[in-house]
């Protein structure tokens, strides 16, 4: 039987599945052969050809091995999903190659050469990354320069938020409203005093002290519940009849929407002191709080505004000749209903919020990115970036993940509620 | 109470709180430079500045003014935008696309490169490029060689330099092009209204576009040549590059940060807008026997651009903003030179946060206000 070789027919599946499979694994061949054992079989051509060989011999087995409804279930699967065209069939190999070639340096550097006993920068003798240096440092990476007697307060704070947290997915309605007010407005105090001190015979430990991922967490968590409201009173603002209001609002959210947050810090730091009377002492962390709560706040107030925008008219003619004023309306029918709709919208933001918490070493305060850089250029030890990164990046990536992979579910389900 | 005090009232208090606000701070500002001896006023940007910037695009040094070490701040947050707009844009599209990619690898690479980069503080891959990728480099002595004309090192990139003569003259040249070019294609677009001619536009505005620039070169006397950068010998262990252009590793690590992060959101909203546009329309389109190229070009594309400009001109504007974070690794842009030196010299904290500010702001601004025009030009003429 005749043989096409640029059409590959069905009727002879087998030959042209043989040539390709062989043709295939010859690329491959090289191609580990190059990467691992060293040995260039193809070392007399030209350096690009050479250099591309396994490539080309692969993609012209691709070539032979595509054959649309062959009625081989596997052959079909793997036409459709890595060999649809030439052209996919070169950047299908072009990705197995890549993998294969620079992923088991990463793991050996990540895992297998990696150092993880001892407890001094001489320890790490393998060459892979020295993880004995985050644990040396875990603990100012977590608490900062918190005193190490006094850290099982920061520890007590935050799993009383879990477990309130928890316990607002378990309780009936009833009792959530009051679990989700205690969260809302009285847990925020006892934290913080918690973790302040200066009463009931703890001792008061300064804000400069507090650091790591644990003040992360605390300027996230401060800054959402404040700005929250700021943010619902700003984008009702923004839609008042009232020009005042109205124009006050949208020169407000304007002004912080336009301007980069490490300015917004830097002003907080620098500029907002000139304005208070002589002598007056605002906490740093307060002012980082309130600069950060003001600039996230228009970024909520937008959000809301959309959910605000995309309720439909009737639902505020309803409320007006029920005869409810323009706070009741709000509160009871429109704001609820606003609120449900931008939930993904509110979840984004936060995302937004804690991705910019690092930025507060403008003004001093050191959370968890800010302490690999303080650790880093330790005399001790020096030239352990690279796993101080990786490491901080490891643990903002989990919580943003998992945060946005929160939010993407909430969205389907609110859209399908709809 | 009639229905009209009850709408005074409270914006009259409004007014009057922000008002009270602003005369607080005034008069506390006041008492307070007061006692520092300073008082307020924009005098000092005429000042000699005595502080040398790293990098600058003009001609810059100490016994320059505050003013001018504002403008080379000012262009080196414009000159780092740029780039990382550039880059973002292409690598933006490119990932968008690929995760619509049947290919299964293709589209999981897609997947995975915008989930790891995402979900990363920027500030965090910003210190990581700085500090861990880009220290990792060899030293001057063993630089990675591109071809002898480009060196990369711990100290920088090293590229040739450009020496033009008639410079204008060749700017002057693309001007016309691009005049040339948009001519033409009215004229085409005529054409094709009225006879159904199909004119090549894009083969045309190419020829001129390289045409007429290679023109200036043959009779216009316009010549390039280039110096590369060659390895001189300072001392026993010194050695640096000299000659051609250094891009300092500040510039590379920020652009590559900023890209790589600003990328991810990009390519969410051009497989967002390719995905919005109704199956249809490429139904249609291919019923009245358009091409594939056809449908994408003429029917696919204007309907995504539609969807997809608004977000990626936010997503410029926030990379624009991001470039402050520059001042974290000292790379001289705005904030640095301007919000950090300078105000440290001179102690003007209002003055210098509010230009600086205010620079921010009026950017963000004209290109919101852009924005709203263009949606106005491009929304769906309903009729």
């Amino acid at each position: 039987m005749k043989l096409n070789l640029v059409k590959p027919s069905k009727e002879n599946l087998n030959t042209f599945v043989t040539l390709g499979s062989v043709l295939i694994l010859v690329g491959f061949f090289d191609f580990l052969a190059n990467t691992f054992l060293d040995l260039n079989f193809t070392g007399f051509l030209p350096g690009g050809l050479s250099f591309l060989t396994p490539i080309i011999i692969g993609v012209i087995g691709l070539h032979f091995i595509r054959i649309e409804f062959s009625g081989n279930r596997l052959l079909d699967k793997i036409n459709t999903n890595f060999n649809s065209s030439n052209f996919n069939a070169f950047l299908s190999l072009l990705v197995i190659f890549a993998l294969i070639k620079y992923i088991p340096p990463i793991l050996n550097w990540f895992i297998f050469d990696a150092d993880f006993a001892g407890n001094t920068k001489q320890d790490c003798t393998s060459g892979g990354a020295c993880w004995v240096f985050v644990k040396v440092w875990l603990n100012r990476f977590v608490y900062g320069m918190y005193p190490d007697t006094e850290q099982w307060r920061i520890n007590i704070a935050f799993f009383m938020l879990l477990a309130l947290v928890g316990a607002s997915f378990f309780v009936p309605a009833k009792i959530k409203k009051y679990i989700l007010i205690f969260l809302l407005f009285v847990y925020p105090i006892i934290g913080l005093k918690l973790i302040s001190g200066g009463d009931f015979g703890l001792e008061y430990i300064e804000t400069g002290a507090w650091g790591g991922l644990s003040l992360t967490f605390i300027v996230s968590a401060f800054a959402l519940i404040l700005c929250f409201p700021v943010g619902m009173f700003l984008a009702l603002g923004r839609r008042s009849n009232l020009p005042a209001i109205r124009y006050t609002s949208i020169g407000f959210i304007e002004l912080w929407r336009g301007v980069p947050l490490i300015t917004v810090l830097f002003m907080s730091a620098v500029m907002f002191p000139m304005f208070l009377p002589d002598g007056t002492y605002v906490d740093k962390l307060i002012r980082v709080l309130v600069a950060i709560t003001l600039f996230e706040a228009a970024y909520m107030a937008e959000v809301i505004r959309g959910g605000l925008q995309a309720l439909p008219k009737g639902q505020y003619e309803a409320a007006k000749s029920l005869g409810m004023g323009y706070w009741r309306m709000h509160f009871l029918i429109v704001l609820p209903q606003a609120l449900k709709l931008v939930i993904p919208g509110i979840a984004n933001t936060f995302l937004a919020l804690v991705k910019d918490t690092p930025l507060i070493f403008v003004v001093g305060l050191l959370e968890l990115a800010g302490m690999v850089n303080l650790a880093k250029t330790n005399p001790e030890w020096l030239g352990m970036a690279m796993e101080g990164y990786v490491f901080a990046g490891l643990v903002f990536w989990v919580i943003c993940y998992a945060m946005s992979r929160y939010s993407q579910n909430l969205e389907k389900k609110l859209s399908t509620e709809r | 109470m009639s229905n009209k005090n009850k709408d005074l009232i409270p914006q009259v208090l409004t007014v009057l709180f922000i008002i009270l606000v602003l005369i607080y701070f005034t008069i506390n500002a006041q008492n307070n430079m007061g006692n520092r001896g300073i008082s307020f006023g924009f005098g000092f940007l005429s000042q000699e500045s005595s502080f040398d910037i790293t990098f600058s695009l003009i001609d810059y040094d100490g016994s320059h003014s505050y003013a001018k070490a504002f403008l080379v701040g000012l262009l080196n947050t414009i000159l780092v935008s740029a780039i990382g707009i550039f880059f973002a844009t292409i690598l933006g599209v490119t990932v968008g696309i690929s995760r619509l990619s049947q290919n299964y690898l293709i589209s999981k690479t897609a997947e995975c490169y915008v989930e790891i980069f995402r979900n990363i503080p920027l500030i965090l891959q910003i210190f990581f490029w700085y500090f861990a990728a880009l220290r990792a480099l060899p030293l001057t002595i063993d630089s990675i060689n591109f071809y002898d004309i480009s060196f990369l090192n711990v100290k920088g990139w090293y590229v040739p330099r450009f020496i033009w003569t008639n410079f204008s003259l060749f700017v002057y040249s693309l001007i016309a092009a691009t005049v040339l070019i948009i001519f033409v294609s009215k004229y085409a677009k005529k054409k094709r209204d009225e006879i159904g001619k199909q004119v090549p536009v894009f083969y045309i505005s190419l020829g001129i576009l390289f045409g007429l620039p290679f023109l200036t070169f043959l009779i216009g006397g316009v010549t390039l040549s280039f110096q590369i950068p060659e390895l001189t010998q300072l001392s026993k262990t010194i050695y640096v590059y000299q000659g051609g252009v250094t891009i300092i590793p500040e510039l590379i690590s920020l652009a590559l940060a900023l890209s790589m992060y600003t990328a991810t959101f990009i390519a969410e909203n051009v497989r967002a807008g390719i995905l919005g546009v109704n199956k249809g329309q490429k139904e249609a389109a291919a019923s009245i026997g358009l091409t594939k190229g056809q449908i994408l070009k003429l029917v696919v594309m204007p309907q995504a651009l539609r969807i997809i400009i608004p977000p990626t001109t936010n997503q410029y504007l926030n990379l624009t903003k991001n470039s402050s974070l520059a001042a974290a690794i000292a790379y001289p842009d705005i904030v640095l030179v301007f919000a950090g030196t300078a105000l440290m010299q001179t102690g003007r904290a209002i003055e210098i946060i509010s230009i600086t500010m205010l620079t921010y702001l009026s950017l963000s601004l004209s290109i919101s206000a852009f924005m709203n025009w263009y949606n106005k030009k491009m929304a769906i003429k309903e009729k």
